[in-house]
C-alpha cells in the first residue's frame, strides 16, 4: 500500500483519477466541485499526468465531450454538483444508453431555487433513472477506493456502463482526511487498461445514437436494464478484490450493530458516521437500534437489502432530497416498495433531513428516533414522513 | 429647565440607497473589484434616463457580476447560469411595456450562455444587456473564460490559455445587435452615458463593460489591482465607429473603446405584432 496522507478530500480524488492514468478529462466549475477539476488541470500542466483537459463552456459541453472521447476509446473522468448536473442532464441519458463507460465525481449539492451552493440529495435524485451505476461514499478514503474501483467496475468488459461516485459537497470535498493512497503496483493489479467494448473504430464502422423505431425501442431499454442489473456481480467481484489488495471490505449496504437491532437507521453518504454516533450513544442507554447504509444505490441490491433489514420491526429511512408531491423522499418510497411483499415488513419511517446544508446532529438523529419509536406501528401510512426541523 | 429632546443621528443616505437592497448589503465583490462600479453607473443611468422604474426588470444570470440583480430595488430575476436572456426575453414579449435590463458576467452570457446572446441579438429583443467583462468565472475561483486573453493564466490554464477570446462587439455585431459599446469600469461617465443611452432607445442593446478582478485574475497574471486601471487608463484609446473586426483585446497592444454600432431595425416585437397581431 502507498502512503497515509493527510489531504483535502478534492485533492484526494483528483490523486486518484491521476493514478487512474486517465486519457481524457473535460468538466465546467461548479462549487463545491471546482478543487477537483483544478487540481487535474494543474496535475496535467505539471506534466504528471499524460492526458487531454478541455475546459468546456458548459455542463452540458462536458458530458458530450466526455462521450465523445469515450466513444473513441478513452477512458474519461468528469465531475459536477447541482445545476451542472441538471445542464448535463439530457447527454446523461446517452452515456449510458450508448453504454459508454465515463466515471464522473458528483459533489452533491442542493438544487435551485433557492439558489443554494451547499449540500443535499437533490442533484443525484434527479437522475435517479438515467442508468449510471451509483455509489455514496462516506469518507475520504472512501472517495479514493471508489474512483479506482468506478473505472474498475464502468470498464469491465461484463459492464461498460458509466458510474456516478456520490461525495456530499463540503462535508467532505473541502474537509482535510487520513487518505491511505494506493502504490502504482496496487493501481497496475487492480485496474487494467481500458478495452473499449463499444467504440468507434474504422475495423468495424458502427452508428452510435440511431434511430430507434417502435419496433425495437422497448428491446433496447429492456438490454440496457439488463445491463446495469446484471452488473452487479461485476461490482461485488471489484470490492472482493480491493478488499484483497487493500483488507478495506466494501459492500452494497454496510450494517452496523443491526443484527438483531428493533430500529435501524438507513444512511446515505456522509451523514453514516453521525449516525453511528448516534447508534453508539442509543444503544449506551438500552435502545435496541443498528444502522444500515446504502452504498450501492444503482443498480438496487435488493437482496442485500432485504437480508440487512431481515427482522428489524422499524425503519428509519433518512432523506436528503424531497419528492416533490410524493411519499416523502425517493429513498423511502423505494424502501417502502422493496419491503412491501416481506412477511413482516418493518414500519418505513422517513425523515428528510440535512437539506442545502442545514446541520443535522447526533442530538437530532437521537430525537428522530424517539419521535419514531412513539410513532404508529401500522405498516404504511402517507403522513409517516416528517421534514425534520421545519420551521412552520 | 427644559429637557432638551436628543437628536436623532443622522443617518447618511447614499444617492443611490433608493435603487438598492440596502438589507442585502454588505455585498459580496472583494476589495478593488470593478462590479461595483459598474452597478453603480447602471443604477445611476437608471435614474437619469428617467425610465418607469416600475416598469424596469433587472436580470442575471450567476456569478460575481451576476449578484446585480439580486441587490437593485426593481423588481429583478436572480436566473440560473447562462440563462438571464432567454427569461428576458420572456418578460419581454410578455409585456412589452418592460424595460428590461440583463447585467452578467462575461462567463454567463458568452461560455454558457452564448447562444443566447447570438439569438436575442438576431432577433432584435429590445433589452439592454450589460457584460461585466473580467476576463474570467471570477466567482468559482478564476477559472478560463470565453474571454480569457490567449496565454493568460487561470486555474483551468495553468501554464497559459491555448484558446483565443472572443471579440464581443464583434460577435454583437455580427449577431445583428442595433448598439454595441465598449468601455472599462474607469470610464465611468462614459459608461452610465452609454447604458443610458441604451434604457431610452429600442433595440438590443449592448454594451461590454472591463472591469477587474483581481483576486482571481489579475493575481495570478502578476497584474497588481492599481496596475489594471493604471493600463485601463494608459492602453485604451477611445475610438467612435471603429471596425468591429479590430477590437480585439490585447493590452499590450492598444484596446479599443466607444459606441461602435448604433443602428435602427424593427424589433422583435415590432415585427411579431405586424405579422401576427395585424396591428
Ligand atoms: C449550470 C451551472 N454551472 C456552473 C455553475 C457555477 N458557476 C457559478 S458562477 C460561474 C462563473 C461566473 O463567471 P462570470 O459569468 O464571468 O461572472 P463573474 O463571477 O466573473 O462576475 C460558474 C461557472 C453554475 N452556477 N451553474
Ligand atoms: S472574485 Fe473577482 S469578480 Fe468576484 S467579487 Fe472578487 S474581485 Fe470581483
Ligand atoms: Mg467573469
Amino acid at each position: 500500500m502507498g502512503e497515509r496522507v493527510g489531504l483535502e478530500v478534492s485533492i484526494a480524488a483528483a490523486e486518484a483519477v491521476k493514478m487512474a492514468n486517465v486519457d481524457v478529462i473535460a468538466a465546467y466549475p461548479i462549487t463545491p466541485q471546482t478543487h477537483i477539476v483544478e487540481h487535474l488541470a494543474e496535475v496535467v500542466a505539471d506534466g504528471e499526468l499524460d492526458a487531454e483537459f478541455i475546459p468546456v463552456e458548459s455542463e452540458h459541453s462536458a458530458m458530450s465531450v466526455c462521450c465523445g472521447s469515450s466513444a473513441v476509446g478513452a477512458r474519461t473522468f468528469t465531475c459536477t454538483s447541482s445545476q451542472g448536473l441538471a445542464l448535463m442532464n439530457e447527454i446523461v441519458f446517452i452515456t449510458a444508453s450508448m453504454r459508454l463507460p465515463v466515471v464522473m465525481v458528483l459533489a452533491n449539492r442542493s438544487l435551485s431555487g433557492p439558489l443554494s451552493i451547499w449540500n443535499d440529495h437533490s442533484d443525484v435524485m434527479s437522475i435517479r433513472d438515467c442508468g449510471w451505476i451509483q455509489v455514496f461514499v462516506e469518507n475520504g478514503q472512501e472517495v479514493f477506493d471508489h474512483i479506482m474501483f468506478a473505472f474498475r467496475v464502468a470498464e469491465s468488459q461484463k459492464v461498460s456502463l458509466p458510474l456516478i461516485v456520490n461525495v456530499d459537497g463540503f462535508i467532505l470535498t473541502h474537509v482535510i482526511e487520513p487518505v491511505e493512497f494506493w502504490d502504482a503496483e496496487t493501481v497496475k493489479n487492480y485496474l487494467p487498461p481500458f478495452k473499449p467494448v463499444n467504440r468507434l473504430h474504422p475495423d468495424n464502422p458502427v452508428t452510435m445514437g440511431a434511430f430507434g423505431m417502435p419496433g425495437i425501442y422497448t428491446e433496447t431499454r429492456k438490454a440496457q436494464d439488463s445491463a446495469l442489473i446484471e452488473a452487479k456481480p461485476e461490482i461485488l467481484k471489484a470490492w472482493q478484490e480491493m478488499a484483497d489488495l487493500t483488507g478495506r471490505h466494501y459492500k452494497p449496504v454496510e450494517s452496523y450493530h443491526a443484527e438483531g437491532a428493533e430500529t435501524l437507521f438507513l444512511t446515505m453518504g456522509s451523514i453514516g458516521e453521525t449516525v453511528s454516533v448516534a447508534v453508539d450513544e442509543l444503544r449506551a442507554e438500552g435502545k435496541s437500534v443498528g444502522q444500515l447504509s446504502l452504498r450501492l444505490w444503482r443498480p438496487f441490491p435488493f437482496e442485500e437489502f432485504r437480508q440487512a433489514a431481515a427482522g428489524a420491526k422499524r425503519i428509519i429511512v433518512l432523506d436528503r432530497a424531497v419528492s416533490m408531491g410524493g411519499q416523502g423522499g425517493p429513498v423511502a418510497t423505494e424502501i417502502r416498495s422493496v419491503l412491501y411483499k416481506e412477511k413482516n415488513m418493518p414500519v418505513v419511517t422517513n425523515f428528510l433531513c440535512g437539506l442545502a446544508g442545514r446541520d443535522v446532529t447526533v442530538e437530532d438523529y437521537k430525537a428522530m428516533f424517539e419521535k419514531a419509536s412513539k410513532m404508529s406501528k401500522r405498516r404504511v401510512r402517507e403522513e409517516d414522513y416528517i421534514l425534520y426541523g421545519v420551521r412552520e | 429647565m427644559a429637557v432638551q429632546a436628543k437628536k436623532a443621528p443622522i443617518e447618511p443616505k447614499h444617492p443611490l440607497d433608493d435603487l438598492i437592497r440596502t438589507d442585502r448589503m454588505p455585498h459580496i465583490w472583494c476589495p478593488g473589484c470593478g462590479i461595483g462600479t459598474v452597478f453603480s453607473s447602471c443604477l445611476h443611468a437608471m435614474l437619469a434616463s428617467g425610465i418607469d422604474l416600475d416598469k424596469t426588470v433587472m436580470v442575471s444570470g450567476i456569478g460575481c457580476s451576476g449578484r446585480g440583480a439580486g441587490y437593485a430595488k426593481v423588481d429583478s430575476f436572480h436566473t440560473t447560469h447562462g440563462r438571464a436572456i432567454p427569461f428576458a426575453t420572456g418578460m419581454k414579449v410578455a409585456n412589452p411595456d418592460l424595460h428590461m435590463i440583463v447585467f452578467s458576467g462575461d462567463g454567463d452570457l458568452f461560455a454558457i450562455g452564448g447562444n443566447h446572446f447570438i439569438h436575442a441579438a438576431r432577433r432584435n429583443i429590445d433589452m439592454t444587456v450589460i457584460c461585466i467583462n473580467n476576463l474570467n468565472y471570477g466567482m468559482t475561483g478564476g477559472q478560463v473564460a470565453a474571454t480569457t486573453p490567449s496565454l493568460a493564466r487561470t486555474t483551468t490554464t495553468p501554464l497559459g490559455n491555448p484558446d483565443s477570446p472572443f471579440n464581443l462587439p464583434l460577435l454583437a455585431y455580427a449577431s445583428g445587435a442595433t448598439y454595441v459599446a465598449r468601455w472599462t469600469m474607469l470610464h465611468t461617465r462614459e459608461v452610465t452615458d452609454s447604458i443610458q443611452t441604451c434604457l431610452t432607445r429600442k433595440g438590443f442593446s449592448f454594451v461590454e463593460v472591463l472591469a477587474p478582478c483581481p483576486v482571481n485574475y489579475g493575481r495570478r497574471n502578476k497584474e497588481r489591482p492599481l496596475d489594471t486601471l493604471k493600463m485601463y487608463q494608459d492602453k485604451t484609446i477611445i475610438k467612435n465607429g471603429a471596425n468591429p473586426a479590430e477590437l480585439g483585446v490585447d493590452f499590450k497592444k492598444r484596446v479599443v473603446l466607444g459606441t461602435f454600432v448604433d443602428v435602427e431595425r424593427p424589433t422583435f416585437t415590432e415585427t411579431y405584432d405586424k405579422l401576427y397581431h395585424k396591428e
